[in-house]
């Protein structure tokens, strides 16, 4: 060890520390307070869309939206307004027979999903990569996932569902991994060689499922549809009707990939190694971890996330394959704007995936009362909302800088008094 | 040059307060007409937190500013400009992309019909303007085409056109060679001449009283003293500026020199567009000694670094760290092997701003135990170790868990330091060691590479400062156009290196 003849050290004033304790508790808060003004501010020009395009008070439209999420089921009592004051309260309880359960279930099935494709998407940026791919490898997911339940159908029931899903997610995993390798070999820019890989999975899944495809229902020829997955490869519900798409076991399976999540980035030397490559990928090369291999591992586990959603959509209620949700499936992107609001981090997450499911359930047409809102309209209103987040996402540098001149506003005014 | 009895600019009781710490603490400032009057100070001393007030770029939170007698109130930088104040900042801010006049006028162009740039007479206006105060420059060069100095001239004939008569230069000569920054101070007696007045922020003592008429030195946000350029020295200026006596030149005893621990044979590298930037290198480092190698920047000496570190591949010749081949190694192994590396630019390469200073001191070792076991991290270990290095090389502003980019630049250079020194390196690469850093801060980096020598490492120190290679070396090396062109002792002068460094033949010309 080398002799350290410090020059005389002074002690480190209390107010120096006290700067960056303070810095990070600013940004801690920019960091909650834009997400929620984000989402805020979506809203309230989704309101205006309302308005002009109904001629409806746009919170009535929103009460009816959030009353079919299912999340009023929260609360025990529900509360009559007229304008701003309560006029009846009523007691109900927690009936889980009641529509509102049925709903929250809804919105739960929904969310889980979207929480493995936020963290698709999140992963890859903390590695400095923006994952478009999503939508692939979901696709990619299902597929796998259900060929494997179809297969293997006298198999344990737990050990068909863990092989299914293990399967799913590989394949998801290798589905990413191949624009984490080209990044890492050739240079190829990973937002174009997902969307390409995008539209090539959606091409192999609707030949392989579609008309005279290899996956095909032989008993359903008038259907492009895969043969339903084997009872044993099917989820658990614990809540709601099994019949009736009550609430299955994966809602927890993406509840534990969020902690996984936290932890890989958090408490390995991996985590390590793509927040280092992500922040600054030349000081992480020279201390000697290599770029191209984070890469492609950083891609391969955001794929992973995104092909164990898959997997779960279709092991815990879809059970078959639809040539159209092939075609339409958008959890993949919905991913994006998830992974966008919750700024990368698994708190955040997890509440905007709660969001765009509970909006996705309370807009569907069977919720939403055609008198208050369109039905033609009503799943538009979630696009929307979706595309505004994304937009204003990139404008939380204009809600700190009025957050700034707030506060400067008030020192002025302070200096003003006196 | 006597400056008038009124100055253009006066400042009272500057006082500017960010959370937790007063930035400028009733600082009384002044200047005269044709003067250039120093602000001088260690990094983070308030310097440029008062100039940002002066352009209006922050609010004070008390004193006055009067511009010829006339108190003002800047609230934006266009009031600064308004004003006649002009400010080149360190990092320019030029369009690259567009030619030298166009980027003059920039913002108050001269126009025909109101909407069409008027070339003719931007060009025009620019070529005037370089006249009067005897600038060369071409007015129809692109920006990505002209060289930094000249870059940095183009910033001043900005302010110039948009008339400013008092012009602010933060840290001008950072990024300038010595013979830049030779003509740059050409110039800004030309601009004296004509009336103007400078005021010239710097940490380096021998510019200011190269150039200075007055010197304000400012510590920790506070007015220290102001004197005149007559009679002051760099002894004197170094103790106001650090609060006590610094050694301006290291002290260290003569090398006892053992096994050679890094050999280099006929290196050969490429550069990014695959031209020879290294071409036949040969040397050696031994144990116990600092070799140092000079040279004007661009000759090959950021290529051989990264060759000697693993990050580029050798096109030619042998590279040995201790008796391993290491040519063909990675950076993980070379870095497992014992070499320590400091690095040419340290927000760039040398640290992870975003990691707190505990993941970064951890970059090269964080896959180890203790750090970690099978892949899992224990931050706590991180911190732990943080704790030791931070307090050992006594790094301020924040402890283990604060981020990299909280820190000024001597103290993440330290942190830099604490991690490449405090992993015991066999052979330590310091590359730019110093660069930016102010006095205090490179007396203990110098510090800390003799200490580093006296322990046994093999220390090869790349520098584009003549004085720091003549002041830490026990053998000196030049680097001219890839080649080492000399061998000095350390008894060699600045003059030698000088004429060595610009490829004079070192044999002619002694």
């Amino acid at each position: 060890m080398s002799e350290t003849a410090a020059p005389t050290p002074e002690p480190v004033p209390e107010e120096h520390q006290g700067f960056a304790a303070r810095w990070e508790v600013y940004q801690r808060a920019g960091g909650v307070i834009t997400p929620l003004i984000t989402a805020v501010f979506a809203f309230f020009i989704g309101g205006l869309v309302i308005f002009a395009t109904t001629h409806k008070n746009p919170l009535s439209t929103y009460k009816a939206i959030f009353d079919g999420t299912g999340l009023n089921w929260l609360s025990p009592v529900s509360i009559d307004w007229h304008l701003f004051y309560p006029v009846a309260v009523h007691w109900h309880g927690w009936d889980t027979g009641a529509l509102a359960a049925t709903n929250l279930q809804q919105t739960l099935i929904i969310t889980t999903p979207l929480i493995l494709t936020g963290l698709a998407v999140a992963f890859a940026f903390r590695c400095g990569l923006f994952n478009i791919g999503g939508n692939g490898q979901y696709t990619v997911g299902a597929v796998t996932a259900v060929q494997f339940g179809v297969w293997f159908s006298g198999m344990p029931g737990p050990l068909h569902v863990i092989l299914a899903m293990t399967m799913a997610t590989l394949a998801g995993a290798a589905w990413a991994g191949i624009a984490g390798l080209l990044k890492a070999t050739v240079g190829a820019h990973e937002v174009i060689t997902t969307i390409m890989l995008n539209w090539i999975a959606l091409w192999i899944g609707s030949y392989l499922v579609g008309f005279g495809g290899p996956m095909q229902d032989p008993r359903a020829i008038s259907a492009p549809v895969t043969r339903p997955v084997a009872e044993s490869a099917k989820l658990h519900v614990f809540w709601g009707p099994p019949t009736l798409q009550g609430l299955h076991i994966g809602f927890f399976i993406a509840i534990a990939a969020l902690v996984v999540y936290t932890l890989i980035l958090k408490r390995t030397t991996l985590g390590y190694q793509v927040r280092a490559v992500g922040f600054n990928a030349e000081a992480a090369r020279y201390g000697g971890i290599s770029v191209g291999r984070s890469y492609v591992v950083a891609m391969a586990i955001s794929g992973a996330f995104a092909g164990l959603a898959g997997s779960i959509d279709l092991l815990g209620w879809e059970f078959n394959l639809d040539l159209t949700v092939v075609q339409t499936v958008q959890i993949g992107f919905i991913g994006i704007a998830v992974a966008l609001l919750g700024r990368n981090n698994a708190f955040g997450i997890f509440f905007a995936a709660l969001l765009f499911g509970a909006l996705l359930t309370g807009t569907s047409t069977r919720n939403l009362d055609p008198s208050v809102f369109q039905p033609e309209l009503a799943g538009n209103l979630t696009r929307i909302i979706q595309g505004l987040v994304v937009l204003f996402v990139g404008a939380d540098v204009l809600v700190l800088y009025v957050w700034q001149a707030r506060k400067k506003l008030r020192l002025a005014r302070k200096e003003a008094k006196p | 040059m006597a400056p008038d009895e009124r100055p253009v600019l006066e400042l009272r009781g500057m006082t500017k307060r960010f959370p937790g710490i007063v930035a400028n603490d009733h600082i009384d400032f002044d200047l005269g007409r044709g003067e250039v009057h120093a602000l001088l100070g260690e990094n983070g001393a308030g310097k440029s937190t008062l100039m940002n007030v002066l352009y209006g770029l922050y609010h004070p939170d008390e004193g006055e500013i009067r511009i010829k007698g006339e108190p003002v109130r800047i609230n934006s930088p266009k009031d600064a400009i308004e004003r006649g104040i002009g400010m080149v900042h360190q990092h320019f801010m030029l369009i690259p992309v567009m030619t030298v006049a166009e980027n003059i006028v920039l913002a108050s162009e001269p126009t025909r019909a109101g909407v069409l740039l008027d070339y003719g007479a931007a060009r025009k206006r620019v070529t005037e303007l370089s006249r009067t105060f005897n600038f060369a420059i071409d007015p129809d060069a692109r920006i990505d085409e002209i060289t930094v100095g000249q870059q940095q001239r183009v910033e001043i004939l900005k302010a110039l056109y948009r008339g400013a008569d008092i012009l602010i230069l933060d840290e001008p000569t950072a990024v300038l060679t010595p013979q830049e920054a030779r003509e740059l101070f050409d110039i800004l007696k030309t601009l004296i001449r004509e009336g103007m007045s400078v005021i010239f922020i710097t940490h380096k003592l021998h510019e200011v009283l190269e150039i200075a008429d007055r010197i304000t030195v400012l510590r920790r946000g506070k007015r220290i003293d102001t004197v005149q350029r007559a009679g002051a020295t760099e002894q004197g200026l170094a103790r106001l500026m650090v609060g006590r006596e610094v050694l301006l030149r290291v002290e260290k005893a003569s090398p006892e020199p053992g096994e050679p621990l890094l050999r280099v044979e006929d290196l050969g590298v490429l550069d990014d567009r695959q031209l020879e930037a290294v071409r036949g290198v040969s040397f050696e480092v031994r144990a116990g000694e600092i070799v140092g190698i000079a040279g004007v920047d661009g000759n090959g000496q950021s290529e051989l670094i990264e060759a000697l570190s693993g990050l580029r591949r050798a096109a030619a010749g042998r590279i040995w760290i201790g008796d391993r081949d290491v040519t063909r190694s990675g950076t993980h192994a070379i870095l497992d092997l014992g070499l320590g590396h400091i690095p040419e630019d340290r927000q760039r390469r040398g640290l992870v701003l975003d990691f707190t200073l505990a993941e970064n001191l951890a970059l090269h070792d964080f896959d180890r135990p203790p750090n970690s076991r099978f892949g899992w991290l224990f931050p706590a270990r991180l911190v732990r170790w943080a704790r030791t290095l931070l307090q050992k090389y006594d790094v301020r502003g924040g402890g283990p868990q604060a981020k990299a980019s909280e820190l000024s630049g001597g103290n993440q250079q330290k942190v830099v330091l604490a991690r490449e020194i405090g992993r015991d390196p066999q052979v330590l690469i310091a590359a730019q060691p110093t660069r930016g850093l102010d006095v205090g801060a490179i007396e203990f980096v110098h510090r800390q590479l003799v200490a580093a020598r006296d322990q046994g490492a093999a220390v090869l120190l790349i520098s584009l400062e003549l004085e720091e290679i003549l002041s830490l070396s026990d053998r000196i090396l030049v680097l001219y156009e890839g080649r080492i062109v000399a061998e000095y002792g350390p008894e060699a002068t600045e003059d030698q290196l000088g004429m060595a460094m610009t490829g004079v033949d070192a044999k002619d010309a002694a």
